[in-house]
């Protein structure tokens, strides 16, 4: 059946909470509301207040109660109403959730799911746009997962849950809504820690994830109409990250494009450019290209337009990398 | 035995549902204040009515309707003095109103434009916070830093019920009381957060008996009563003025309207709830008590009505004819001296929006 992000994630969510009675949600406004996105629409009635839980306005308590019960035998949960709240909670997610299963030599590792919108590009307010996966992408132990589809919405959920180390998972907001696709009911595994070719090309790899994928897909589109054949990688996972992937697709075309909608400076576009220089530097035919959001605080709405990385945008990165 | 645990006082009312006074217990208010207090309540809901509806015309942003609060709005703005300090959040235009900032402007901000967050110079009223709670603190380190400096200002904070789960509020409060600042808390304990109830934010019987364990005064009043917001907001500025340290007013009151213009209470709250906070309307109230007074009529308050209008138009359109920001906007304000780099940044999207332009 065609159905949006949202509902592949609200199914996934449904048929584990219904396979494994230790996964429990928790979250602001998570039950009878059915989350801000409706992620979580009908699984108070599902699965009771027991197991879908309203928490108070506090994102570190919610994630430091979910830590003490991910070490005591429940899967939590976590939602986080937007990406750009859950700071309350970094000290909880860097000190404790990354790093539990080091600090006891295994022993109270703290298997749990905090998901998350993020993104800009629905036109929201203040701190309900930005793009920080790279500040989770530095912390040792935790995995970062941004779906782009419908289908690895809901396959790469399920792997998450099914870890035994904690995952972030970045739901693209501007995606919830976005195209339809033919999920299939019964639940299914999106490996973690793989990345995805959308489609094959010769000429240019271009590597990104989340909602910047279709992006991408467009800009391939007018380079092929100008006889550029790009090759595009959704990473899926950013950390740990499927270098193997990156680095043969790169081998192969001898061009990178990296693309993502955080700023510049220090996001994941400079890892991956180091991580092509270190070990496939001699396939290179160009430098390494990052197309990004410029190193400012992003716009309101208003101005969002002028910011956001379009397809164009990426466009003049993938000939400006042919034409070097 | 039976040791009490809580500190529950009765909650403050001065004027009652029926726009009845209780004899003795108004707040010294000249009648032009009172006239004034008024206009500023029909500019508030005027001006509340006219963002929702421009949000349904796609000409407003995502919006946080202020219906409702118009009294703990006003109430907890109107006894300032220039002075003073304002830590408001994303619900509080009668605050900003009431102490003249210019609805244009916040409009603007409202229809997706940093500019119109700029405070005009002259007066205290800092960024309305969105992330929950976290304007608390900076209010604290207000009132301090006027401490250390020898001034005589307050710091009012304003945030709603779901603020008070936060961090923020318990280390704002616990530096308040230990550094017995200058600060006046005014939680808008609208019975809402989205769609989470006020007895999940807290088992406590009230939020205002959260200052006794800061150590300081918390009283509850009756949000919905202007008076009584005065009177409890002039009170605990007197005392903060004067040295004897912070305080914690709950104004009770209720959410009238949806969360946001993104939101649907429909989901999670009854009809009969939202109707049941009918009656206790604050702009009816007070318009009672001004007619008993004889200090308004009906002819009068078409005045009022027509002049908020008025000036909701105006700002409706000077909001609109505003350009939206420039490229050289988004760059200016990131530092004091705009590094190299980022002036490099700047000149390549503005040569990427010209290329797009063209295209
Ligand atoms: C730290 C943080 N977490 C979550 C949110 C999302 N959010 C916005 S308003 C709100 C509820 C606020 O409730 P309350 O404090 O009672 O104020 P009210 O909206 O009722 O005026 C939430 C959860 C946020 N803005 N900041
Ligand atoms: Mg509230």
């Amino acid at each position: 059946m065609k159905i949006t992000m949202a509902q592949a994630l609200n199914q996934a969510l449904a048929q584990e909470m219904a396979r494994d009675e230790r996964y429990v949600l928790l979250g602001e406004d998570v039950g009878p509301d059915g989350g801000v996105f409706r992620v979580t629409d009908g699984l108070i009635q599902k699965f009771g207040p027991e197991r879908v839980i309203d928490t108070p306005l506090a994102e570190s308590g919610l994630i430091g109660v979910s830590i003490g019960m991910a070490a005591f035998g429940l899967r939590p949960i976590a939602e986080i109403q937007f990406l750009g709240f859950i700071y309350p909670a970094f000290n909880q997610i860097l000190s404790h959730v990354a790093r539990l299963r080091n600090r006891t030599r295994g022993r109270y590792p703290v298997p749990m799911v905090i998901r998350t919108p993020y993104g800009a590009g629905v036109r929201a307010l203040e701190h309900h746009s930005e793009s920080t996966e790279a500040l989770f992408c530095q912390l040792p132990g935790l995995t970062v997962v941004v779906p782009s589809t419908p289908y690895d919405a809901k396959g790469l959920l399920i792997a998450s849950l099914r870890s035994e180390d904690p995952v972030i998972f970045l739901e693209p907001s501007r995606l919830y809504r976005g195209e339809k696709q033919d999920v299939p009911e019964e639940p299914y595994e999106v490996p973690l820690r793989a990345a995805r070719t959308v489609r094959e090309g010769t000429d240019v790899t271009v590597i990104g994830w989340g909602a910047m994928v279709p992006v991408m897909e467009k800009a391939a589109d007018e380079a092929a109409g100008r006889g550029v054949s790009a090759e595009i990688l959704d990473l899926r996972t950013l950390s740990p990250m499927d270098r193997e992937a990156v680095l043969a697709s790169v081998r192969k075309t001898g061009r990178a494009v990296v693309v993502h909608e955080a700023p510049k400076t220090c996001g994941l576009g400079a890892e991956i450019s180091a991580l092509i220089s270190e070990n496939a530097l001699l396939s290179l035919r160009a430098p390494v290209a990052r197309v990004t959001a410029p190193d400012i605080t992003i716009p309101l709405p208003k101005a969002e337009d002028d910011y956001y990385v379009n397809p164009a945008r990426v466009l003049a990165g993938i000939l400006k990398t042919m034409e070097f | 035995m039976g040791l009490e645990l809580t500190t529950k006082a009765p909650m403050l009312q001065i004027l009652d549902e029926e726009g009845q006074v209780r004899p003795g217990a108004e707040p010294a208010l000249a009648p032009a204040e009172l006239r004034r207090i008024y206009e500023i309540m029909v500019l508030a809901r005027t001006a509340d009515a006219k963002a929702l509806k421009l949000q349904r015309q796609g000409r407003m942003g995502t919006y946080a309707s202020s219906l409702g609060h118009e009294a703990c709005q006003i109430g907890t703005a109107f006894p300032l003095r220039p002075e003073d300090y304002f830590f408001p959040y994303f619900r509080d235009l009668g605050a900003y109103l009431t102490l003249g900032y210019p609805l244009a402007d916040y409009y603007h901000y409202w229809m997706g434009n940093e500019a119109g967050l700029r405070t005009p110079d002259g007066l205290n009223l800092f960024a309305l916070a969105i992330p929950v709670a976290s304007q608390i603190p900076h209010a604290v380190g207000a009132a301090l830093a006027a401490k250390l400096r020898k001034k005589t200002g307050a710091a009012v904070c304003t945030f709603g019920d779901g603020a008070t789960s936060e961090g923020d509020f318990h280390e704002g409060l616990n530096f308040a009381g230990v550094f017995r600042t200058a600060n006046v808390f005014v939680c808008y304990n609208n019975q809402w957060a989205i769609s989470t109830p006020r007895s999940r934010q807290t088992a406590s019987e009230t939020i205002a008996q959260k200052a006794g364990a800061y150590g300081f005064p918390g009283v509850q009043v009756d949000g919905n009563d202007v008076l009584a917001v005065i009177a409890s907001v002039r009170e605990a500025l007197d005392r903060a003025r004067a040295g004897g340290g912070p305080t914690l007013i709950e104004a009770v009151t209720y959410r009238m309207g949806h969360h946001t213009t993104s939101d649907d209470a429909t989901r999670y709250r009854t009809e009969e709830e939202v109707k049941a906070w009918e009656p206790r309307d604050p702009l009816r109230r007070l318009r009672i008590y001004l007619r008993s007074r004889g200090l308004s009529d009906e002819a009068s308050e078409k005045g009022v009505l027509d002049a908020a209008t008025n000036a909701v138009e105006k700002a409706v359109a000077e909001a609109e004819s505003r350009p939206p920001a420039t490229v050289d906007d988004l760059f200016a304000y990131t530092y004091k001296n705009m590094p190299p780099a980022l002036a490099e940044q700047r000149t390549g999207l503005k040569e990427a929006l010209k290329a797009e332009a063209g295209r």
